[in-house]
């Protein structure tokens, strides 16, 4: 049976990406925005992952504003990176295990969860940033050392979805990947955050000490962290603060018991803060490895 | 009954809810129109015919054409979208951001090196309207 063994929360802002494709990720601004990565690579080899669940947003490349919706899962056989004005990410193409996506969105659909199936769909870099701290520098001739299910959420036309629905969702995508019959190693990855606002006069906004309290919440109290009013997204972590819901998929997915085994912060990449975690059930660890 | 818009009292921000999707749904599909080489490439040539391929009020246009940043949200475009604009510009989103703040880019760039844009007194429209902020 397929099973869901951890959870990487992460942020996906693309100048990281930039850096990385332009080869400055040691210059002292880039520094240590990559060096809470490093551990990060170690483990991700360690898990011997054969699918990422990825949860991510577009952010109005692939989706215009004709159709807008909430959850779209990727059933394409693959992914290619988009151009999102400035030329396409020169990175591998993301393959998808499509039997397994399939059986997913069966599945969510039978269990309330009524998604929009992609057939085909490019990706931004929601997607390929998290792919690229997680797995190190690749170009297009290599290809990702694991198979990925994407999941994309709305979070740019006001309500993104609750962070109930979201920790519920993620409850309802481990049922899924649980009925599945392959043995297979799935780690979910929520993106997107932490704090940032890039609009309009008040961009630039950060809450390290909001910022935390999430982290940390993730662990202790993920029941009442996924309660969060969007307001308060929105007012303490900024207008695109609210992409955090989708680290509720996330954790909902995982076991209540999980242990966090790593963490990462750091002020600023271009506008936004930088989080990252690593949380493991703990009743699968060690299993994997 | 319309929905409550608790979001209203943050300052200098726009909340893109479904009111402003409908009010800038042209001028948001003509800036996604610009993620595509081709679309950068017949824009270049000439911006006002291109700018025919889409139904937006007057107003919205003559923000595109002045790359008047703020107006362009204020009429409804979200960031996301408008930075396929600035893109088209070559200018990212924290150079962006040192724009629509009227920061400069250095400036700006500084105050998120030292941690960025602090919550406190940027809660509510009241605490900007008390500093005499807009
Ligand atoms: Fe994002």
């Amino acid at each position: 049976m397929a099973r869901i063994t951890a959870g990487v929360g992460c942020s996906h802002v693309p100048a990281i990406g930039v850096a990385m494709d332009q080869g400055i990720t040691e210059q002292p601004y880039w520094e240590p925005v990559f060096e809470g990565f490093e551990k990060s690579r170690e483990w991700m080899k360690e898990q011997k992952a054969d699918v990422v669940f990825l949860v991510y947003n577009d952010h109005c490349t692939v989706f215009d504003a004709s159709c807008i919706p909430t959850f779209a899962l990727g059933c394409a056989p693959e992914f290619a990176p988009a151009d999102e004005g400035w030329g396409p990410r020169p990175v591998p193409v993301v393959k998808n295990h499509q039997v397994l996506a399939s059986h997913i969105a069966q599945s969510l659909i039978l269990d309330e969860f009524d998604i929009t199936i992609m057939n085909e769909m490019e990706v931004d870099h929601g997607l390929t940033v998290p792919m690229s701290v997680m797995f190190g520098d690749k170009t297009v001739d290599d290809e990702w050392p694991c198979l990925v299910v994407p999941l994309c959420v709305n979070v740019v036309q006001y309500p993104a979805p609750t962070g109930n629905r979201c920790y519920n969702l993620g409850k309802a995508i481990r049922r899924a990947v649980e009925s599945f019959d392959e043995d297979l190693n799935v780690v979910i990855f929520g993106t997107g955050g932490m704090s940032h606002q890039l609009q309009y006069k008040r961009a630039g906004l950060i809450n390290k000490e909001w910022d935390t309290k999430f982290l940390d919440r993730l662990t202790s109290d993920p029941v009442g962290l996924s309660q969060t009013p969007h307001v308060e997204y929105l007012r303490e972590a900024g207008s695109e603060g609210v992409e955090m819901v989708m680290w509720h998929v996330m954790r909902g997915a995982l076991d209540d018991d999980v242990e966090e085994v790593h963490r990462h912060y750091h002020v600023p990449a271009s506008n936004t803060a930088v989080g990252h975690i690593i949380l493991e059930n703990v009743k699968d660890q060690g299993k994997a490895k | 009954m319309p929905l409550k818009k608790d979001y209203e009292d943050i300052p200098g921000t726009f909340i893109f809810d479904a009111d402003k999707g409908r009010e800038g749904y042209q001028l948001n599909q003509f800036c996604i129109s610009l993620r595509l080489q081709k679309n950068r490439d017949t824009f270049g040539e000439n911006e006002e015919a291109y700018l025919d391929n889409y139904k937006m009020t007057a107003e919205q246009r003559q923000a595109v054409l002045d790359r008047d940043w703020n107006r362009l949200l204020e009429l409804g475009g979200n960031i996301y979208y408008t930075s396929k604009l600035a893109a088209y510009d070559g200018i990212n989103f924290q150079q962006l951001a040192g724009l629509m703040t009227g920061m400069g880019n250095d400036a700006y760039r500084a105050m998120m090196v030292a941690g960025g844009r602090s919550p406190e007194g940027n809660r509510y429209q009241s605490e900007w309207d008390e500093k005499g902020d807009e």
